[in-house]
């Protein structure tokens, strides 16, 4: 029974992480058509910008939160009109230019704060006992948070002008273009908001892990699997297959021996598995011109 | 002797008309003699190492070009054959006691044969979707690595393995011989009537199969060719460097390779190689700042896109030599009028 709901817990926030960050790469694949592997650095950038406003400062973690987004939102459209921009058309030079981004932002912060394991103080301290197990706030707290994030971004997409003009560049850029939206304009605030959302998720996320220069690894390797699982460009898409390989990744690394090694292993195998049946992912649409 | 005479005269010829009207030509000519003829010159341990790993990633680097850059299938995993190269070589040797000569080539059959594991699956998939698949594979192989440490070594790896020769001197130019042989060998096959096929697979897959050709046949050739390739540069390095860890799978080998072949220039063979040799070799120089030294490169290779995005030597061509408008040969951009038809030069 205990296991049972540390493996709930466990699943729920790993999957509302992967959602999150999936949600966000996957928004300006379909805007622009870049592959951000930077993504999860910038969620990793994020998580050392409210280390730094919390524990070397002493501001109140929300002050931390805060700033993080927003620096980490800058940091994102500024390196997009720097290095990305000006090559968009040639998708090969934007992939490694992504990479070298990321590569780029984990030695600066390796070079900062010498790569040690770093944590951060909770934003709510204090714990419940549900059934014999620790469920600490703050891990509620995070759930909940995403949860409200999602609502949020669906009604901006879905509601709001911008979302409007960001689905129908997604869907065909040159026709938008036509109708008099500047696409140029929606890629870069999609840039921002894809970038904000990773913020935002680090800001969410870091009570809850260590700190350190690596962190984004592991987090890029399972984003992509949820965004080829739930199909590219599906919001529906990307937040099921997130809880699907976030519980995948719970149940293996509590019930199998040897899970921590494996929790990688298994989720991707769910993934190929559901990719051999359905190649579009599980609610991809198919674009014919690029499947 | 008459006959060695006029073999002489017509290598002379070659290489006065082939060879020594382009500057690319040239400098590949002189790549090869600088290689074979190095260690004449020094046998400083140090370089020799470098160039010797060089050479081996240069393989690792063409071969990605090979499957990625011609047939457009974008691969992500490519240490998946490099890994599976590099430890199927070192099981072989260490469990079953046969030498490099043979284990590398064996090795290299078991990453042909994880090269058709991945392809079957993936030749549903295209573009960014196949990409972020293939990523999948080395991780998943690597989480099988740490699961059974007994066999595999776990986190270790395999150590104590064969020797690739007795000497430094000889290591080396097994490693450049077979790094010039094999790149020969990729470049003759994407020169071939089979290669045609590849650069068509990229640009227009329903048109080939209009054509009648059977495209899943050809990506699963480029699959395997490359595992191949691929798996003997992974073979040699585990022999080189005596260990086969799971840093042979890491997700950041991925990454490296497809910066090299990127940055050299896809769809070129000698690009990637070239790439190879002059980013390998830097991240050395850069040890003067070691900690420095990733986030230089990350920054040389970010800042060389931007005034180069189709690749460091797609560019040094295009700015040495231009293409005839008539008959498509290429000459030396000095040059007013074609070498062969002698049509204006625009």
């Amino acid at each position: 029974m205990n296991l049972l709901i540390d493996i709930i817990i466990s699943g729920l926030i790993s999957g509302s992480v992967f959602a999150l960050l999936a949600i966000g790469f996957s928004l300006i694949f379909g805007v622009a058509r870049i592959v951000n592997i930077a993504h999860t650095a910038f969620y990793m950038v994020a998580a050392y910008c409210i280390y730094v406003v919390t524990q070397r400062m002493g501001f109140h973690p929300l002050w931390g939160m805060v700033a993080a987004i927003v620096l980490v939102t800058l940091l994102g459209i500024i390196s997009y009109k720097l290095f990305i921009n000006p090559i968009r058309e040639h998708h090969g030079a934007v992939l490694i230019a992504t990479i070298a981004l990321a590569m780029a932002f984990q030695e600066v912060m390796g070079i900062i704060f010498t790569g040690s394991y770093l944590s951060v103080p909770k934003l709510i301290k204090g714990y419940h006992v549900i059934l014999g197990v620790k469920v600490f706030y703050q891990q509620l707290l995070t759930f909940g948070a995403a949860l409200l994030i999602l609502a949020g971004l669906w009604a901006l997409l879905m509601r709001t002008k911008l979302g409007l003009a960001v689905r129908s560049t997604a869907q065909d850029r040159e026709v938008a273009n036509l109708m008099g939206i500047n696409e140029a304009r929606v890629a870069m605030a999609t840039m921002g908001l894809s970038v904000g959302l990773a913020a935002l998720t680090g800001a969410i996320v870091v009570p809850l892990t260590v700190l350190e220069p690596h962190m984004w690894m592991h987090p890029l390797v399972m984003m992509m699997a949820v965004v080829v699982l739930g199909g590219l460009g599906s919001l529906k898409g990307s937040f099921l297959g997130a809880y699907i390989l976030g519980f995948a990744e719970a149940l293996v690394v509590f019930l199998a021996p040897m899970g921590a090694f494996l929790k990688g292993s298994v989720a991707l195998s769910i993934m190929i598995l559901v990719l051999l049946i359905r190649p579009e992912g599980l609610f991809g649409v198919s674009f014919e011109e690029e499947r | 002797m008459g006959i060695i005479l006029y073999y002489l005269r017509k290598l002379l010829s070659v290489i006065k008309n082939e060879v020594l009207v382009l500057p690319s030509r040239v400098v590949v000519a002189l790549f090869f003699l600088f290689l074979l003829l190095l260690p004449l010159f020094t046998e400083d341990p140090y370089l020799l190492r470098i160039l010797t790993l060089t050479s081996i990633f240069a393989i690792l680097a063409a071969s990605w070009d090979l499957l990625s850059g011609f047939t457009g299938q974008m691969n992500f995993g490519h240490a998946l054959f490099f890994g599976v190269g590099a430890y199927g070589a070192a099981m072989l040797n260490k469990y079953a006691g046969i030498p490099p000569w043979s284990t590398i080539p064996l090795g290299a059959l078991g990453a042909v044969l994880a090269g058709l594991v991945i392809g079957i699956p993936c030749l549903r998939l295209r573009g960014t979707y196949l990409a972020l698949t293939t990523l999948a594979f080395p991780i998943i192989l690597m989480g099988i690595v740490f699961a059974f440490p007994d066999l595999t070594g776990g986190e270790l790896g395999i150590s104590g393995i064969a020797r690739l020769a007795r000497s430094r001197v000889a290591n080396y130019y097994i490693a450049v011989v077979v790094m010039l042989g094999l790149c020969t060998i990729m470049w003759k096959i994407t020169d071939s009537n089979t290669g045609i096929i590849f650069h068509a697979i990229r640009e227009d897959e329903l048109a080939v199969r209009a054509s009648g050709i059977n495209t899943t046949r050809y990506k699963l050739l480029a699959f395997s060719l490359s595992g191949f390739f691929a798996g003997i540069s992974g073979g040699l390095y585990a022999h080189f460097m005596r260990i086969a860890g799971p840093s042979t799978l890491e997700v950041s080998m991925s990454f490296q390779v497809v910066i090299w072949a990127i940055f050299g220039g896809v769809a070129t063979i000698y690009g990637p190689v070239g790439a190879v040799f002059v980013l390998f070799p830097l991240m050395e120089v850069l040890r003067f700042w070691q900690d420095y030294r990733i986030l230089m490169f990350a920054c040389v290779v970010l800042l060389i896109l931007l005034y180069m995005p189709d690749g460091l030597f797609r560019w040094l061509r295009d700015k040495t030599e231009k293409e005839c408008p008539r008959c498509k040969i290429r000459n030396v951009a000095m040059r007013h009028t074609c070498r062969i038809c002698t049509a204006q030069l625009d």
